[in-house]
């Protein structure tokens, strides 16, 4: 399925430029300090990029064929609402699991 | 509570870190079940989440190259994802600066969202901590998290195939990463920033090589740092 080549090209540059960023400023840089456009941007990396990430999942989920899924949708939903009240990742997902298991049962 | 010994830091970390067994642990299996099912074999498996130990970059990755993305999109997005890790670095540099040169490069290594989440919180909480002091927390929390990340890979790697269908698993990573999203839209940057990255990358869902997603996430990050500019909302 996935190339042997690429695989390990990925496994291999993922590893070594994660490592080169948590090295970068602690082993590297040392104390001196950064711009501060560079430390506000880093800030929002993880919340701009895994939303995009997970967007047309829900909406187009590969495992329907690209089909709105309303099990699936439903799990998303909750997951988020969950998410925001509780701020408990463990909790959201438990509730989202059990949404997605209920709406897939009621599906058939 | 704060006895000045290099012990008692140590165990501090290890109890505030240990409750979050339950989100990692989850989450390695499900990375060594998914890369299971990806075709990837058990070397392999283990050889991402140790070079790598970082679960929503290993799954990006993995769920791009599965999409048949090219490699450079499949590296720069998935380092995107990882691109805080340098702003925790950034941030630990005047808590461990000091350290000997070999000390950092092995706690480089270690950093992840637990480790600095909670230790950036308690080196605020203690500024009379020394660097020993300050260190040990660190390894406190890093030893009840990464160790189980490696275990816990496996475990997922070996029942891997055997989880049948019904159990739709190919939803697990969206749930996964909406519940870790979700806390994180503390401040009105930071759910611009997320909007933004799920309209834009909807729009841009058509460009080949999934470009879609760096463009949404470019974007995204864009807008969260302005807003924080505008706003200036002082940050953690």
């Amino acid at each position: 399925m996935i190339d042997q080549t690429t695989l390990w090209t990925v496994i291999i540059g993922i590893g070594l430029g994660s490592y080169l960023f948590r090295f970068g400023f602690i082993g590297i840089i040392g104390n001196r300090p950064l711009p501060p456009w560079i430390l506000r941007h880093l800030r929002y990396t993880a919340v701009a990029v895994l939303p995009g990430l997970v967007a047309p999942l829900v909406l187009w989920p590969p495992a329907t064929g690209g089909e709105l899924d309303a099990p699936r949708l439903a799990a998303a939903v909750v997951t988020v609402g969950v998410g925001i009240t509780t701020r408990n990742p463990l909790i959201a997902i438990i509730f989202g699991a059990c949404t997605l298991y209920a709406g897939l049962y009621l599906a058939g | 509570m704060t006895r000045q010994t290099t012990k008692s830091p140590f165990w501090m970390g290890c109890r505030d870190a240990a409750p979050f067994l339950l989100v990692v642990g989850p989450f390695a299996v499900l990375f060594g079940v998914v890369a299971t099912e990806a075709g990837l074999n058990l070397l392999e498996t283990m050889t991402f989440s140790v070079l790598v130990i970082a679960g929503a970059a290993q799954l990006t990755g993995l769920q791009l190259m599965v999409d048949q993305a090219p490699v450079l999109v499949v590296l720069a997005s998935a380092l995107a994802v990882n691109l805080r890790m340098a702003m925790y670095s950034a941030s630990l540099t005047p808590h461990l600066g000091g350290a000997p040169l070999w000390t950092r490069a092995l706690a480089a290594y270690f950093i992840v969202d637990q480790s600095y989440g909670l230790s950036i919180l308690k080196f605020e909480q203690n500024p009379g901590w020394d660097l020993r002091q300050k260190l040990a927390y660190f390894w406190g929390t890093v030893a009840p998290v990464c160790p189980f990340w490696y275990v816990f890979t496996m475990v997922g790697a070996l029942i891997g195939t055997s989880i049948p269908e019904s159990f739709a698993l190919d939803f697990a990573l969206p749930i996964c990463f909406l519940a870790i999203i979700t806390p994180m839209l503390r401040t009105r940057a930071h759910l611009s920033a997320a909007l933004v990255s799920i309209v834009l990358s909807l729009l841009f869902a058509w460009l080949p090589y999934n470009l879609g997603l760096l463009v949404a996430g470019l974007a995204g990050m864009m807008t969260g740092a302005e807003i924080e500019r505008r706003t200036e909302v002082t940050h953690d």
